[in-house]
């Protein structure tokens, strides 16, 4: 890669990474190459593609891209044929790879109909339209749907995922084509520093790692704190359950967090910056150092950057296991080489942050943020989303629903067009009971609520919050006691410690709790709970303890009659509790296969050949493993 | 040589390509712990003297993460998922019928050192839930039965059929 100082110099690599989207002779297969896509069977995939490339002589170019966001149908193989729609096929296994190949190259698309098509996409950086088809579109493609048809993806506005699912992370020309450094071009030769922080303000953005706090503001004081040095971080600790989103932006479109940081750091004046990475995210760390080292041997990372008299470096730093570290002055401490315990925050971290000097800390997808911003303006992306939350936001929408992904949305949409629209309702026809947002810190969001528009402050007078963008869906196997319960249980083993309330009282509810799930719950529980909550959220230093009570207090603001179900009837109505549960077999339903007696650990399934089977209640520990293996719904819950 | 030896060589080795750098204390335990799977008290030890950090914050980081074991760990670490929507597909079921079958607890290693198992954080996989890791590979949609064959296969893989 040579030097990029000019706006020639981007020019001509964004030409390269150009002729490799678009190829104009060959044909190009990428495949979505993420942790999740790999453990579904990318990778097997992809060296099918290439032993059947080497075996027939084809010529083709293969890739691999981030995410594409439609996790329940990967792997998902996405292919560019020079002038014609592009086309991807979804759930592609090994043996599928010669047929799809050798239909790909006759365009005969009878025997695997591709999942969807493009003709045409909007290149979200410049505003301007990309033809993928050039003449008339032939008939063979028209009866493929096209992607805007498809539910998951038809309400969708991928601003921030933009290029996940569409670049090869490992080529930095490929980002540039799409806009890349663009924005940081324009930052540094045609913006002031006040000017850039001004910008930021007027978009509206806030910070999408959880609390909402405006980033500009953020921004302004970093600016106008004093201090020799100053850092920025960039915070890839994501460690809210069920939230994936910053995982799938480091792992697929590592570059733009590098330019978003790149121009916070100018507008703020800091010298360097460092990117915490959570431990579990080995992709993550790899796709990002990479981008690291090529943006420094382009000179868009170390001295004069654009030729301009501004320094910046970006370190990487991987955590190691602890979900406070994702709280600001935690991330800090560890940063240090400490443990990761949170501080009092009566001196805020953009005065003394890193090694006490002024520090500003954004999450992955609020840096993702930011160079879009710049190029095309704090105008445009205020337009999106709704007055008080600006832009667009991503949600891993996972749990109980029929599509299973990363949905980018504008801020605003409501849940019932998430999960219904989006998320093709609820699995196997059963019943929505409620939606989890906002991780440990957040609340479930009850059926009544399915028309509340998503946006920082609607989530937060719902009794739950944004967090990072979790929305688990849950049906009515899904007993919310249980859920509260397991809340406080992650809680209880990630507090930190250093605020008694925090340490002792979460034990303490969770304790409370699983006497209620084991059928010992007592009158006058719940009142206790909301006893607890109170002095746990007064007691405590951080969000982490401020925020703990919430899963149970939503629950129970939502769902107290099925609290009240377990303390007094002695019964989990979802079917979830092991203490308040009988499995039982139908006589009439059973056919003696003999499964349910094959996997029972303890033996307390037994009967003979293609008799009904039975079991012992005094045996049975409710492991729930016949009820999983049985094909036949013989076996339920009482 | 003796092997506390080699262990201190390689300490060393590792810490000065920190250049004795005190914030990389987390970052050094990381490669101990990568090169010995878990960081043992020797190692510790001469991160003490050779840093110059006092041994109770060593012993202090090195027991607050999570990422960190003081005692041995099995060459296949099970670690089951135990992200919210893995918790909603019956994600606990499988670490109860993982500790049930190899007769530990969660957090433990089997006497022959083949197997540990332990619960890990949401690994992101939600869509393909519930999930268990193996070392590097993720073993997507996991139920209980699938347990005693994903098991055979580690063990097969220990004497190298």
């Amino acid at each position: 890669m040579s030097k990029i100082n000019t706006l020639d110099a981007l020019d001509k690599a964004a030409k390269k990474g150009r002729d490799l989207l678009f190829p104009s002779t060959k044909i190009r297969i990428s495949i979505g190459m993420t942790t999740n896509s790999i453990a579904a069977g990318a990778r097997s995939v992809y060296d099918a593609f290439l032993e059947e490339k080497k075996n027939k002589n084809m010529k083709f170019d293969m890739v691999k891209t981030g995410g594409m966001g439609f996790d329940s149908v990967e792997p998902i193989v996405d292919v560019v044929i020079p002038n014609k729609p592009r086309l991807a096929f979804a759930k592609v296994t090994v043996e599928k790879v010669p047929v799809l190949l050798e239909q790909v190259a006759r365009l005969n698309l009878d025997r695997e109909l591709p999942f969807y098509r493009v003709d045409e996409q909007e290149d979200i950086f410049t505003g301007e339209t990309i033809q993928y088809v050039k003449g008339r579109l032939p008939r063979v493609f028209s009866k493929i749907s096209l992607r805007e048809e498809i539910p998951f993806y038809k309400n969708q506005l991928k601003v921030v995922t933009r290029n996940c699912g569409v670049i090869d992370p490992e080529n930095m020309e490929e980002y540039i084509a799409r806009g890349g450094y663009y924005g940081l071009h324009k930052a540094l030769t045609e913006m002031k520093p006040d000017e850039i922080v001004q910008e930021i303000i007027d978009s509206g953005l806030r910070g999408r790692g959880g609390g909402g706090f405006p980033t500009g503001i953020k921004w302004r004081s970093c600016r106008e704190a004093e201090g020799d040095i100053k850092y920025v971080i960039c915070n890839g600790d994501e460690g809210d359950p069920g939230a994936y989103m910053d995982r799938s932006l480091m792992e697929g479109d590592p570059h733009s967090i590098i330019e978003g940081m790149i121009i916070g750091a100018y507008a703020i004046g800091a010298s360097q910056g460092y990117i915490y990475v959570r431990n579990e995210y080995p992709l993550a760390v790899e796709n990002l150092n990479r981008a690291v080292m090529q943006a420094r041997k382009a000179g868009l990372l170390g001295k004069n950057i654009f030729g301009q008299k501004f320094s910046f470096d970006i370190k990487i730093a991987k955590g190691a296991g602890a979900f406070v570290c994702g709280e600001s002055t935690a991330l800090i401490a560890s940063l240090e080489g400490r443990a990761g315990e949170p501080r009092a925050k009566y001196t805020h971290t953009v005065e003394h942050g890193l090694w006490d000097m002024p520090t500003n800390l954004n999450n992955v997808e609020t840096w993702n943020n930011v160079p879009i911003i710049i190029a095309r303006g704090s105008k445009w992306f205020s337009q999106i989303g709704t007055k008080t939350s600006s832009g667009t936001k991503v949600f891993s929408l996972v749990g109980k629903t029929n599509n299973i992904g990363l949905a980018e949305v504008p801020m605003g949409m409501t849940i019932r067009d998430i999960v219904y629209g989006i998320g093709g309702g609820i699995y196997n026809d059963r019943e929505f009971k409620a939606v989890q947002t906002g991780g440990p810190s957040g609340g479930c969001i009850p059926k009544s609520l399915l028309d509340l528009p998503v946006g920082f402050d609607e989530l937060a007078d719902a009794g739950s919050m944004m967090g990072s963008g979790g929305m688990i869906v849950m049906d009515d196997t899904t007993c919310m006691v249980d859920i509260a319960k397991y809340f406080l249980d992650f809680l209880a083993k990630e507090s930190c410690g250093k605020c008694t309330p925090c340490r002792e009282g979460i034990r303490r509810m969770r304790s409370i709790l699983e006497d209620i799930c084991s059928g010992g719950g007592q009158e006058g529980d719940i009142e206790l709970l909301k006893e607890m909550s109170d002095a746990i959220i007064d007691g405590s230093l951080c969000a982490l303890g401020g925020s703990a009570p919430s899963p149970v207090l939503s629950t129970l603001r939502y769902f107290q009659e099925e609290y009240e179900t377990h303390i007094k009837g002695k019964k989990c109505p979802a079917g979830v509790c092991k203490k308040l549960i009988k499995f039982r077999i139908l006589d009439e339903q059973c056919n003696g296969c003999g499964k349910c007696r094959k996997v029972c650990p303890t033996r307390a399934a037994t009967g003979s050949r293609r008799e009904p089977h039975k079991i012992d209640q005094n045996l049975c520990i409710q492991c729930r493993a016949c009820y999983e293996v049985c094909t036949f719904n013989a076996i339920i819950i009482e | 040589m003796n092997t506390e030896n080699t262990m201190q060589d390689k300490v060393k080795e590792i810490v000065k390509k920190y250049k004795g750098d005190k914030s990389a204390l987390v970052a050094i335990l990381q490669d101990v712990q990568d090169e010995y799977r878990y960081l043992p008290k020797e190692a510790l030890l001469t991160i003490h003297e050779q840093m110059d950090i006092p041994m109770a914050r060593v012993y202090e980081v090195a027991t607050f993460y999570d990422a960190f074991s003081l005692t041995p760990r099995g060459r296949f670490i099970i670690e089951v998922c135990t992200g919210t929507t893995c918790h909603v597909q019956g994600g606990m079921n499988l670490l109860d019928t993982f500790e049930r079958s190899l007769r530990i607890n969660c957090g433990e290693t089997t006497e022959d050192g083949l197997f540990s198992v332990d619960r890990v954080g949401c690994l992101g996989c939600c869509s393909i839930a519930p999930v268990v890791r193996v070392n590097d590979t993720i073993h997507p949609q996991m139920t209980q039965d699938e347990i005693p064959r994903v098991l055979r296969t580690y063990m097969a893989k220990r004497y190298g059929r």
